[in-house]
């Protein structure tokens, strides 16, 4: 009898305790959602009012209530562009490589550590490598193509990464069946393997962007200007051949550049308007990773091999 | 003509894949190469032991210690935050949620680390260090305690991320015999689940370890970027990386004395990183065979 009072007793303790770890993780959890939350709340509270139509159409300027970020959203939308169009190709055809082609040997081993490395390294570290190589010793200057190749490098690996994985997921099944109708392997892949990936690839894409947009310590390494009151030079002109890429080589502001000079003025006026780049920024990147979850859980229902 | 053209495919592709190689070569061959003529100037045992970084000033002091310190100080703080939070939500996003359920919260978790790191600096300086002011008055507008605690929150997910898929890995059938012989989920958790996920945990504490190291922007505009030699998190500090930005901002003569030394502090912070990342690659690695 007593034996068995033990026995509940204990059985008792171990369910509170069970219960109480329970409520902690949840406690951790919330913790986190709720410092999400805050951080929202409390920049959209300063910011938001902040935001109109001049807010988009102005220069930077001494005068806060006068400053607009113009030319650090088109700079930023430059520099995105130019991250894309290097980094897309160039980490596809890696991820290509690596799960179709590559054999097991020293060479791919190398290679697949190297990109596990890489996603470790801190990104202030490319800014260094940037402004030595790119800026100093090719001479590109501090211009927007600079910022966009070092942006583009820093993202490989995740464009390498995700597109490896929407590969692995399509089954031999795919491959065997192509193999039989007498298509070569880049044939395969081109009309079989990259379309059917193509969902997995695009989350990737739009994750890497998103973090290239928010990314500031390299660019303020190889030295962006943190006070720029012009545009780039316009892509299209007037007359032959219409299109010039002169724009590449100017120099640049990003929007969290902007944010960072305004944020370490003194005078609370300039923190409004960081509140403000903070909301357009934030607004961005979510929208940007809410899209690219939506994208992986809808291929991930649909794709039933 | 077509295997020619395979070949050639073949070729192009395999290229893109060795880029990378080239980016990791070309980022150690400029920061040695940039920062050997540093070492020319300064002798190594100075650079090591001096406690003075005052590579700007006019009797300037080459001491990498005082930058050292605010980094370890800053990782060591987000360290005490992330760890516990990672860990404690992985347990309880693997082993007591349900997966549905679960594969909403762990994109939302994931949200945190989606966040601009300037938007964390913002939020750090005009957040919550006035919230800590009205808990220790005596805390000035910049110091190494809020950036630190802002950088713990941000890399809550990469820890709890990572540690989750280890746990998630072990084998159903320990648990079930764990709870055969009567175990609690919590006892499960900690006595069967924790121990065999334990090197895939410690490899996401690693990364943890190496994104605080590298943590940029929170530190540049919340730690308040002045070299100091102190364990004392309400004081402010400079971080390898802050002291970067810090130089960056300015203007910088190639070859000159100061544009050496960020090349000097930049390799010092990836060194360190570079040997956190074999670490974890080394656990992962022994975690993957156990499988």
């Amino acid at each position: 009898m007593e034996v068995q009072q033990d026995i509940l007793a204990n059985i008792k303790r171990r369910q509170m305790w069970d219960f109480v770890f329970a409520l902690c993780g949840l406690m951790s959890l919330l913790f986190a959602l709720i410092t999400l939350l805050t951080l929202i709340v409390d920049l959209s509270m300063t910011g938001v009012a902040r935001i109109n139509y001049d807010f988009f159409t102005n220069f930077p300027s001494r005068f806060a209530d006068r400053a607009g970020i113009l030319s650090a959203w088109v700079g930023s939308f430059c520099i995105m562009l130019t991250t894309a169009f290097c980094a897309i190709p160039l980490g596809v055809a890696a991820g290509v490589y690596l799960e179709e082609y590559s054999k097991k040997n020293w060479i791919s081993q190398i290679i697949e550590l190297n990109i596990i490395n890489l996603a470790g390294i801190p990104s202030i570290t490319y800014g260094l490598m940037a402004l030595g190589l790119f800026v100093y010793k090719l001479k590109l200057g501090q211009s927007i193509l600079t910022a966009g190749l070092t942006l583009g490098l820093l993202v490989l690996p995740i464009i390498i990464v995700t597109t490896r994985e929407a590969i692995r997921a399509i089954p031999n099944t795919i491959r065997e069946a192509s193999y039989a109708m007498g298509a070569s392997k880049w044939q395969t892949i081109r009309y079989h393997i990259l379309p059917y990936s193509s969902g997995g690839i695009l989350t990737g894409v739009i994750i890497s962007l998103s973090r290239a947009i928010g990314e500031t310590a390299p660019l303020i390494t190889i030295g962006a200007l943190t006070f720029i009151a012009f545009l780039p030079t316009p892509p299209i002109e007037g007359h032959f051949p219409f299109v010039n890429f002169k724009w590449l080589m100017d120099p640049f502001t990003v929007m969290p550049i902007q944010m960072f000079n305004w944020l370490s003025r003194p005078q609370p006026e300039f923190h409004v308007n960081a509140a403000a780049t903070g909301v357009v920024l934030l607004v961005m990147t979510l929208i940007m990773n809410g899209g690219a979850i939506y994208l992986r859980s809808r291929f991930r229902k649909k794709m039933k091999w | 003509m077509r295997r020619l053209r395979e070949r050639a495919i073949e070729t192009v592709l395999f290229l893109a894949a060795a880029s990378s190689v080239l980016v990791t070569i070309g980022i150690v061959g400029i920061l040695v190469t940039e920062s050997l003529p540093f070492f020319k100037t300064v002798s190594i045992v100075e650079f090591l032991t001096d406690t003075q970084w005052t590579p700007l000033f006019e009797n300037p002091r080459y001491g990498i210690l005082p930058l050292l310190c605010g980094t370890f100080l800053s990782t060591i703080i987000a360290l005490l935050v992330a760890i516990p939070l990672g860990t404690v939500a992985a347990a309880f996003l693997s082993e007591y949620v349900r997966p549905s359920f679960r594969e909403i919260l762990k994109p939302i978790l994931e949200l945190l680390a989606a966040v601009p790191t300037v938007v964390y600096g913002y939020f750090a300086l005009l957040f919550v260090t006035p919230l800590l002011q009205k808990l220790i008055p005596s805390l000035g507008g910049f110091n190494v305690l809020s950036a630190g605690l802002v950088i713990g929150v941000m890399i809550v997910p990469y820890v709890s991320s990572l540690s989750e898929d280890a746990m998630r890995s072990v084998p159903g059938h320990l648990r079930e015999a764990s709870f055969a012989v009567g175990a609690s989920r919590m006892q499960t958790a900690f006595r069967v689940v924790i121990p065999a996920a334990f090197s895939g945990i410690t490899s996401a504490y690693i990364l943890g370890i190496s994104r605080a190291l590298g943590e940029t922007m929170v530190v540049a505009i919340a730690a308040g970027m002045q070299p100091n030699l102190t364990m004392n998190p309400t004081e402010p500090a400079a971080t390898i990386t802050a002291f970067i930005v810090q130089v960056s901002l300015g203007d910088l003569p190639h070859g000159s004395i100061g544009y050496q030394s960020i090349y000097v502090a930049g390799l010092s912070l990836l060194v360190l990183t570079l040997c956190f990342n074999i670490i974890g690659l080394y656990l992962r690695k022994k975690f993957q065979e156990k499988e």
